[in-house]
C-alpha cells in the first residue's frame, strides 16, 4: 500500500484568497462580518459571509475557459492553483499525471437560478450561454481545463461528509497508480435561495461561499510535511442508524488519540445541529478548531477548510497529528486524520 | 477503513452482475424494456409534464409510473409519507434498484447488509424538487409549506437513502455527477470497489428525470431535434430526451457461486478521462475516447476484434456523432468494416445521468438474448461511419460488448460487457 501525502492546500473564503486569509482569520477566532441579501418578495434581507471581490483580479481569470463561468469555478480554480503551486515547479511537471474530484452540495446554483428565472418567464428566450454553467460538472471541467495535465476528474455531490468520500477516492487513484498526484476540492457559492433553504433546516446558520483544495502524492519528496493517516468507513444514516450513531461510530473508527493531537471540527453555533458531532467528541480534551464558526457555513467548502486546517496545524508544526470529523447533514459521517510526514 | 485498506486481494477480483432494474419510457421492469429494445421501438410523445408551448420542441421519452400504494409499486420498507417525498426521478430510482434487489436474491440478513455501499449517477438528482422551490419562493414568497421538505429530498443523497430505506439495508451513499456519464461512471466506480477487494457487493447504477429546466436547456442550445432523433445518421439534428433509471446488482463471483446466483453478466473493463476540449463540445477527433475505449480493453484483456457489438454514446447532435463515429473507427482500425454500432437513445431518448446504467442494462440483455438492438429510423450513414449501424432487429451471437458514454464537461467512460454462459 502506498504511502500518500499532502503536497499542496488551496483555500478560497469569506476571508480572503488564500490559505493565508483564512489561517489569520481562524487564527483570530472571531466570526467574521456578515453581509445582506435581498431576497424576492421579502422586505427583510438574508445574511451571508461572502467571498471578497479580489484586488487586483486574478490573472487565471482571463482563461478563456472562465470568462463567463461562474463564481464557484473562479473560487475552485483560485484554490486548485494555490494546492499545486508546489508541483508546478517540478522538473517532471508536464509528466505528471493529475486527477481532480470536485465536491459539491449545492454547486453551481447561480446560473441554475438565473437560467430557471429566464425558462419561467419566456423559455423561448432563455439564454443558451447560462445552462451548460448549471452542470454539477462545470466547475471541475473548467479547473481541468485550466491546469492542462488532467486525466481523470470526477464531481461527487453529497452532503459535506462526501469531501472525506473525494479523499478516499484520490487515494484509491493514487494507489492504483492511476495518477500521480490528485487534487480533492470542495466549493460552493451561493445566492438568495441558498441561505431561504436553510433557514428550514437550520435558522442560525450564517451561508458562506468559496472553496478548499487539497493535493494528495504518492512521492514523498513533494509532501508537505503531512501525511494521511486513516480514513473512517462512510457511517450512513439510513435505515434506522441515527445521525448521533453514525457521528459515535465514526468516533470510534478513528481510535483513541493521542495527547496533543488536533481536532477540527464541523460545529456550528446550533445545539440541534451539532449535537450528535458534540456527543460524539464529548471525551476530547486536546485542542479543536471549528472553522464553520469563524468563515460560516460554507458546506462542502467548509468541510475542506476543515481538512485543510488540519494539514496546516500538523504543517506548521503546531501539532504531529490533526483528526478531521465531518458529520454530514443527511448523509453520513466520516473523518479522517493526518499526521506528521 | 476506506484507508488504508485491509486484506486487499493480490490480484482484481472478477465481478459479476445477479441483479438488474430498469425502467424506461418502453416501460417498467427486464421484460417490456427488452422487447422494446429488440424491436426498436421508439418511445417519444408530446410531453406532458410540463409546458412546452414555447419550446421549439415539444416531444420527449416519458415514463409511465404507476400510481403510488399501487401494487405495481413496491414500497419496499418504506412509508407513505416516505414515497410521498420523492419526486418522478426518486421513484423511477426506487423501482429499478426493487427490481435488481428481488432479483439478485441478496437478504437483508446477510452480514455485511449494513455496509452495503450505493454508488449513484445522476445529473440533477431530485431538481424537479428544487424547481418547485424556486417557483413557491418566487411566486408565494411568505408560503413555507413543503419547502423544508423540498430543501432535503432534492439532493441525490437523499434519494440514495430512501433506496437503502427501501431495501431494508444501510451502507455508504456515493453520488457520481459527471453529467451524462454520470450512470457509467457510478457502474465503473462500483466495479473498481468489487474488483480490489474493498466490498463484496455493490448497488450501483444511475437515473434522471425529465424536467422544465434541463428541457428548456437542451432547447436554448438548440440540441433537441426538431425532426427524428437519428445518432450517427449524415441527416442527423439533434438528440431526444428522455427519463429513466437502470441499477446492476454486483459482486464477487466468488459471493455469486457461494450463493448459487444466476448471474447475468461479467463487467471486464472500465475506463474513464476527461476530454479538455470544450465544456460542451467533444474533441472533434475523439482522442479521448479512442484513449479511454483502448484502456478498457487493456483492462478487459481483449481487443477491438473480441467486440462483438457498441452501444454508442450516440445522442444524434452532429457534433457528438462525429466525434465518436471517428472515434470509435480509429480505435477499431480493420474490425470497424463488420463491427455492429447502435444508439439506444434513438428508442427512448438521452437519459442524462441515467444513461450510461441504462444502457449497460440493455448490453447485458443483448447478451443474455444474443440479439443486438436495432435503430429504426436511420437512412444515411454519416461518412465517420466506418462501421455497420444496425437498423433492423437482428439475432446475433455476442460474447463481448462494449458501452459509451460521455458527458458535458468532457468525462468519457467505457463500459465491456462480457456474457455468462
Amino acid at each position: 500500500m502506498s504511502r500518500i501525502f499532502v503536497a499542496g492546500m488551496g483555500a478560497v473564503s469569506p476571508a480572503g484568497w488564500d490559505v493565508g486569509a483564512m489561517r489569520d482569520a481562524l487564527d483570530r477566532g472571531v466570526p467574521l462580518p456578515v453581509q445582506s441579501l435581498a431576497r424576492p418578495g421579502w422586505d427583510r434581507t438574508l445574511c451571508v459571509r461572502l467571498v471578497p471581490t479580489p484586488i487586483p483580479r486574478p490573472e487565471f481569470l482571463a482563461h478563456p475557459r472562465l470568462r463567463r463561468s461562474s463564481p464557484i469555478t473562479h473560487y475552485a480554480a483560485a484554490a486548485a492553483l494555490e494546492a499545486t503551486a508546489g508541483l508546478r515547479g517540478q522538473a517532471e511537471d508536464e509528466d505528471l499525471r493529475l486527477g481532480i474530484v470536485v465536491c459539491l452540495q449545492t454547486g453551481c446554483v447561480q446560473y441554475t437560478s438565473r437560467f430557471y428565472e429566464e425558462t419561467l418567464k419566456n423559455p423561448a428566450t432563455a439564454s443558451p450561454l447560462f445552462f451548460p454553467e448549471t452542470v454539477y460538472a462545470a466547475p471541475t471541467s473548467h479547473v481541468a481545463a485550466l491546469l492542462e495535465n488532467v486525466v481523470v476528474a470526477h464531481t461527487l455531490v453529497g452532503d459535506s461528509s462526501a469531501y472525506i468520500q473525494g479523499v478516499a477516492l484520490a487515494s484509491e487513484w493514487l494507489a492504483d497508480w492511476r495518477v500521480d498526484a490528485c487534487l480533492i476540492i470542495g466549493a460552493e457559492e451561493t445566492n438568495w435561495i441558498i441561505p431561504d433553504a436553510l433557514r428550514h433546516l437550520d435558522r442560525k446558520a450564517v451561508v458562506a461561499a468559496g472553496a478548499g483544495a487539497l493535493c494528495l502524492c504518492r512521492d514523498e519528496m513533494l509532501s508537505s510535511g503531512v501525511e494521511l493517516a486513516a480514513i473512517t468507513d462512510a457511517h450512513s444514516f439510513a435505515s434506522g442508524r441515527s445521525r448521533s450513531l453514525a457521528a459515535k461510530t465514526m468516533r470510534e473508527q478513528l481510535g483513541k488519540c493521542a495527547p496533543g493531537e488536533f481536532l477540527a471540527d464541523g460545529l456550528g453555533n446550533n445545539p440541534r445541529t451539532d449535537g450528535a458531532e458534540q456527543l460524539a467528541w464529548s471525551d476530547w480534551t486536546g485542542a479543536r478548531i471549528s472553522p464553520k464558526r469563524v468563515l460560516g457555513e460554507g458546506m462542502m467548502a467548509a468541510a475542506a477548510w476543515q481538512f485543510i486546517s488540519a494539514c496546516d496545524a500538523v504543517a506548521r508544526g503546531q501539532f504531529t497529528a490533526a483528526n478531521v470529523s465531518l458529520v454530514g447533514a443527511n448523509q453520513q459521517a466520516l473523518g479522517a486524520r493526518v499526521i506528521a510526514g | 477503513m476506506l484507508f488504508p485498506p485491509s486484506h486487499l486481494p493480490s490480484k482484481p477480483l472478477r465481478v459479476v452482475i445477479t441483479g438488474a432494474g430498469v425502467i424506461t419510457a418502453l416501460g417498467r421492469g427486464w421484460r417490456p424494456n427488452a422487447e422494446g429494445f429488440r424491436a426498436g421501438r421508439r418511445a417519444f410523445r408530446p410531453v406532458s409534464l410540463f409546458d412546452v408551448s414555447h419550446q421549439r420542441v415539444k416531444v420527449a421519452a416519458e415514463v409511465d409510473l404507476p400510481e403510488l400504494g399501487s401494487e405495481a409499486f413496491p414500497a419496499g420498507r418504506l412509508g407513505r409519507r416516505q414515497l410521498d417525498r420523492l419526486d418522478r426521478a426518486g421513484k423511477m430510482l426506487l423501482l429499478a434498484a426493487q427490481e435488481a434487489w428481488k432479483q439478485s436474491g441478496w437478504q437483508t440478513s446477510e452480514p455485511d447488509a449494513d455496509q452495503l455501499p450505493l454508488v449513484l449517477g445522476t445529473t440533477a438528482g431530485g431538481m424537479l424538487l428544487g424547481e418547485a422551490y424556486y417557483r413557491q419562493a418566487v411566486q408565494h414568497p411568505t408560503r413555507q409549506r413543503q419547502q423544508a421538505t423540498r430543501a432535503v429530498q432534492y439532493q441525490p443523497q437523499s434519494q440514495g437513502r430512501m433506496v437503502l430505506e427501501a431495501l431494508g439495508c444501510s451502507g455508504p451513499v456515493t453520488v457520481i455527477s459527471n453529467a451524462c456519464a454520470s450512470g457509467a461512471n457510478a457502474i465503473g466506480h462500483a466495479w473498481d470497489l468489487v474488483r480490489a477487494g474493498r466490498t463484496e457487493r455493490v448497488i450501483a447504477g444511475g437515473y434522471d428525470a425529465l424536467g422544465q429546466l434541463v428541457f428548456c436547456g437542451f432547447d436554448s442550445l438548440q440540441a433537441l431535434s426538431t425532426t427524428v432523433c437519428r445518432p450517427f445518421d449524415a441527416q442527423r439534428d439533434g438528440l431526444a430526451l428522455g427519463e429513466g433509471a437502470g441499477i446492476v446488482n454486483m459482486e464477487t463471483l466468488d459471493s455469486a457461486r457461494r450463493r448459487g446466483a444466476e448471474i447475468l453478466g461479467e463487467l471486464i473493463g472500465y475506463s474513464t478521462a476527461i476530454d479538455l476540449h470544450h465544456l460542451t463540445q467533444p474533441q472533434p477527433q475523439g482522442k479521448t475516447t479512442v484513449a479511454v475505449m483502448q484502456r478498457a480493453c487493456a483492462e478487459a484483456g481483449v481487443t477491438p476484434e473480441g467486440i462483438d457489438y457498441i452501444n454508442a454514446h450516440g445522442t444524434g447532435t452532429v457534433l457528438n456523432d462525429n466525434s465518436e463515429a471517428t472515434a470509435i473507427s480509429e480505435w477499431a482500425g480493420r474490425r470497424a468494416a463488420t463491427l455492429p454500432v447502435s444508439s439506444t437513445k434513438a428508442g427512448i431518448g438521452h437519459l442524462l445521468g441515467g444513461a450510461g446504467a441504462v444502457e449497460a442494462v440493455v448490453c447485458l440483455m443483448a447478451l443474455r438474448e444474443q440479439w443486438m438492438p436495432p435503430q429504426t429510423h436511420f437512412e444515411t450513414p454519416d461518412p465517420a461511419c466506418k462501421f455497420p449501424v444496425v437498423t433492423r432487429p437482428q439475432d446475433a451471437p455476442l460474447n463481448t460488448v462494449l458501452s459509451n458514454s460521455f458527458g458535458f464537461g468532457g468525462v468519457n467512460a467505457a463500459l465491456i460487457l462480457r456474457r455468462w454462459a
